[in-house]
């Protein structure tokens, strides 16, 4: 490993399933992959954190909610406050929602059914850990794969994400046309994922870390996995 | 005991086998002793009917590690790796939970690799339903659906294919079976050691015990479900898949970490059946402790303890000087473990309950000398007469076009996405062709290697000729795995039939176990292992029998896998292999006809065999830029999914001289819809003669619409409406 290689920590909750996809693409992207345990007070000194996709804790109470008790999470909103760049994938995502990191929260699918798809993603904006280098409108196929992936939150909340462009990625069509159709989940504003106001936390339904390698299928999250290992380089 | 009333028989046990447990005791069992028996001789557990039968199927090979008999079959795939696979029948649940009955068969397939020592790396689900025009058909299709996705995306396991099919007689009974497959270290396999010290513990590892699900082999598998369905519920096991991802990691660290000197899932018959077989395979006998047994509640009593199906839990084989290392991994995953008993030599069962003993059997008694029946068998009556009224000489006056979209519409050929959608197939980044192509492919990690994965079974072929059926059903799963550049390697299977006292069932099913053996020993497929599920029917009516077949082959560079879909305008179109005058038992003959009647259509096996080599060897040259097996709803079905799988029409003429509904949608095997570059025709057609196939030139690709002669012009987007959006109208009510 090169002294200028980032090193990605990828926290492994009781029930987290896409751990060691998340892993993978790191490592396929150029960067370190670095495995972090749930119980652990420890971030191993990483450049940047994921919360990978999963039924954390089975999810049993409501996504994410007990996920966000673990010691670690203590250390990745420390991390987070210092501005370090975090991802949540999925149920990652609803985890970061749970533990006040982003906005808003993530409920049943509209359809009221598990939903996995290719699906294309717009990019909104260049302000943040993810998309840093991308052009807003750029669409990018990436797939989806939840049951409670329809973003929700209060009129006034929602207003305020959008007044403050903390929407990051929107659900779309091949042209980022946005109808009904394309909204996979019923999500309002097409919200596939949002970032914190400083940029460098970011949730997602969206699994980029299964759109990398170009022998399993399509490869729209190469660039977001590109612009989180230069962010986190910046940091090294 | 009363007499009107004697427990053997409540329990599923008849007057001859209380007979022969009494010879083996050399006294009368008490009512422990016998709840046991009646679990591990239940048809589920002991296949008393179907063993003779199954003993004639062919299962060695050079390349069959581990075959029938263990938990799971292994077959060597190269650089020191072992594809685990087997199949399951979860049918019985699932009728009377939809949701908790699929579930908790996949929960069960899932541990049943994991006890040989394998990660799981997917899942099949081949269903069965009756037609979803009725509601109650509806809600046990998605029900089980439903199901499947929340235990499998549960898991981390993808889901990546598994036939659906629908018929009338799958109404009472839906058809639920699962398959689940992983690799290992081929060195690293979990398997019975016969070496094993007395003295070895035996650790219940994962969930408490409770009450749910006793019973779940002799009352709900192993008898025929009436109509009072709901007095069986709590018969049916309830699936915690959280606390199933636990379990697969906790086993695969222990097994990795070398700390385990057997494992065995708790599935059907509990307890009894694990620590029975545990000893047994071993050659020795056990004592097991039932106050160690955690409980979910209190006041179980010793024959609910032995015999409850809680799920999400293992039996470990564990040395004594191993003991803190293992349940320091169970603890780090936060699994309870306890050592419920440890094995003695002297081959007896011996358990305990609040100090007395409450059985004392030989553990081989239960494990593996249960009763075997050569039961009668009858052709069904009035069998001639269906094969004999054979719709392809029917007189035909439908419209093409109208033919051709009933057809593609018709719920067993309409696109499944409905169903595949709600599982997670992408997980473990493994999965380079998903649900809907030929068979589903996953790569192994670290090498160039891949599984080609496909389910397949008779319906209405095996309808009408069960032999046929069931050799039509290896038939294709070889042949979809091959359309893809696959070798076929192995099966596994699972194999569901009516009530097997009835003659005309053990008819059909000697007949279809006589189909697939033939069928497998031309292919060089051995069967690894499987599962046979009976007493599917209902007020004396079952399903039509319905062997599924699990087909594993392998890739050896998943660069090179063929897909079904044209890749584009410019390309040459092609049948390979021969198309008769076989509409018996045919999609066109139900769906335009309106009947199911008729030959199926013969099977050459050495052509199909042949058929398969070339295909194979067509892909090893990047010869073919796409292929397709032909078989449901004939070359018009072929040609349409390859069109929309590429979003690519094509104008072809047929070929022959058979009127045009034979030529479309006779159902001939051994065929296969293939293009290629207009620069490699000749190659292709050497490597046809070479493999003495007959090969026809229908077109080329290219253009919107989906174009046969001037009988049949239909946009590919018309196609794709007709395809894609027919189930969820169906669903819709």
């Amino acid at each position: 490993m090169s002294a200028g290689t980032p090193r990605v920590g990828v926290v492994t909750f009781p029930g987290s399933l896409d751990d060691r996809d998340a892993l993978r693409a790191v490592a396929l992207m150029g960067g370190d992959g670095v495995p972090l345990w749930h119980g652990d007070r420890d971030l191993r000194g990483v450049d940047a954190v994921i919360l990978p996709g999963g039924f954390s804790y089975g999810d049993y109470l409501r996504t994410g909610a007990l996920a966000r008790f673990a010691p670690i999470m203590e250390e990745v909103r420390a991390f987070a406050g210092r501005g370090g760049p975090v991802v949540g994938i999925c149920n990652g995502f609803q985890i970061l929602c749970e533990a006040g990191l982003l906005s808003g929260a993530l409920i049943r699918n509209r359809q009221l059914r598990f939903v996995c798809r290719f699906v294309d993603v717009r990019v909104e904006t260049s302000l943040s850990t993810l998309t840093e280098g991308l052009v807003p409108g750029e669409v990018l196929r990436i797939p989806v794969k939840h049951g409670e992936g329809q973003f929700v939150a209060r009129p006034d909340e929602l207003a305020r994400i959008e007044a403050e462009a903390l929407v990051t990625f929107r659900y779309c069509g091949p042209g980022g046309e946005l109808d009904d159709e394309h909204n996979v989940n019923g999500s309002a504003g097409w919200i596939a994922g949002i970032r914190s106001p400083q940029g460098n936390v970011v949730g997602l339904m969206p699994h980029p870390e299964h759109a990398v390698d170009p022998d399993v299928g399509p490869t729209g999250g190469q660039p977001l996995f590109a612009s989180l290992l230069t962010y986190a380089l910046a940091r090294v | 005991m009363k007499v009107d009333h004697p427990l053997h028989r409540a329990l599923g046990l008849t007057d001859e086998e209380l007979d022969r447990i009494r010879a083996t005791l050399g006294r009368d069992p008490n009512r422990i002793e016998l709840a046991m028996y009646a679990a591990m001789w239940s048809e589920h557990c002991s296949y008393k009917s179907s063993k003779v039968h199954l003993r004639t199927l062919p299962t060695e090979g050079p390349q069959v590690l581990v075959g029938p008999g263990q938990d799971a079959g292994a077959v060597d795939i190269g650089d020191g790796l072992a594809a685990v696979f087997k199949m399951e029948s979860h049918s019985h649940p699932s009728a009377v939970e939809p949701y908790q009955g699929a579930a908790t068969g996949v929960g069960g397939i899932v541990r049943d690799i994991v006890s040989m020592g394998a990660r799981p790396m997917a899942l099949l689900d081949p269903l069965r339903f009756g037609p979803l025009t009725e509601e109650r058909n509806r809600l046990l299709f998605a029900g089980v659906v439903a199901g499947i996705g929340g235990y499998g995306n549960c898991i981390g396991v993808p889901t990546v294919g598994g036939e659906i099919q629908f018929a009338e007689p799958h109404s009472a009974n839906p058809t639920v079976n699962v398959m689940c497959v992983g690799v290992a270290p081929a060195d690293r396999l979990v398997t019975a050691a016969p070496d094993v010290p007395e003295g070895s513990m035996l650790l219940l590892i994962g969930a408490a015990t409770g009450r749910d699900g006793i019973g779940g082999v002799s009352v709900l598998a192993s008898r025929t479900i009436e109509e009072d369905a709901a007095v069986s519920r709590p018969s049916v096991q309830i699936g915690d898949p959280f606390a199933g991802k636990l379990l697969i990691e906790t086993c695969l660290e222990l097994v990795e970490g070398g700390l385990l000197l057997g494992l065995q899932d708790l599935g059907g018959a509990g307890l009894t059946c694990a620590a029975s077989e545990s000893a047994a395979r071993a050659g020795m006998g056990a004592e097991l402790d039932l106050d160690a047994v955690p409980l979910r509640e209190a006041g179980l009593e010793a024959f609910e303890i032995l015999t409850s199906e809680s799920q999400e839990r293992m039996l470990a084989v564990v040395d004594p000087a191993r003991l803190d290392e293992v349940h320091g991994v169970c603890s780090k995953w936060g699994l309870s473990s306890a050592v419920v008993g440890w094995l003695v030599d002297g081959g007896r069962l011996i358990v305990r309950m609040g100090g007395a003993v409450v059985a004392d059997v030989p553990a081989r008694s239960l494990a593996d000398d249960g009763p075997a029946y050569e039961r009668p068998m009858e052709p069904p009556r009035g069998r001639h007469e269906i094969l004999e009224d054979d719709p392809t000489f029917a007189m035909v006056d439908s419209d093409p076009r109208e033919a051709f979209l009933a057809v593609l519409s018709s719920p067993n050929v309409a696109s499944k996405q409905w169903a595949f959608e709600q599982y997670d197939q992408l997980v473990q980044g493994a999965t380079v062709a998903r649900p809907g192509s030929d068979a589903a492919v996953i790569r192994v990690e670290g090498t160039l290697r891949a599984l080609a994965l496909s389910c397949d079974g008779s319906g209405r072929f095996g309808h009408l000729d069960p032999y046929l059926g069931a050799a039509h059903a290896v038939a294709e799963a070889s042949r979809n795995v091959a359309v893809m550049g696959a070798t076929p390697l192995a099966i596994t299977n699972c194999l569901n039939f009516g009530n097997p006292e009835r003659p005309e069932v053990m008819w059909q099913f000697a007949e279809s176990i006589r189909g697939m053996a033939d069928a497998c020993r031309s292919f060089g497929t051995p069967v690894t292992g499987g599962n046979v599920s009976f007493y599917n029917e209902s007020g004396g009516s079952a399903i039509w029998p319905t062997p599924i077949i699990g087909m594993l082959g392998l890739i050896e560079d998943y660069r090179l896998l063929v897909r079904p879909g044209f890749p584009g305008p410019g390309f040459l179109v092609y049948l390979v292999g021969e198309t008769f005058p076989e509409l018996g038992g045919s999609e066109f003959a139900e769906v335009v006809l309106g009947t199911v009647s008729g030959h199926p259509p013969a099977l050459d096996l050495a052509r199909e065999a042949s058929l398969h080599r070339m295909l194979v060897e067509g892909s090893r040259g990047d010869l073919l830029a796409s292929a397709h097996d032909c078989s449901e709803g004939g070359l018009a079905v072929a040609l349409a999914e390859s069109a929309l799988a590429g979003d690519t029409g094509f104008a072809v003429s047929l070929p022959g001289d058979e009127p045009w509904y034979v030529a479309l949608f006779s159902e001939s095997a051994s065929r296969a819809v293939v293009s290629v570059a207009p620069e490699n025709a000749e190659a292709l057609e050497s490597l046809a003669s070479a493999h003495h196939l007959p090969l026809s030139r229908l077109g080329e690709t290219g253009g919107p619409g989906m174009v046969v002669d001037s009988l049949l012009e239909i946009t590919v987007e018309e196609a794709r409406s007709a395809h894609e959006s027919a189930i969820p109208k169906l669903l819709a009510g």
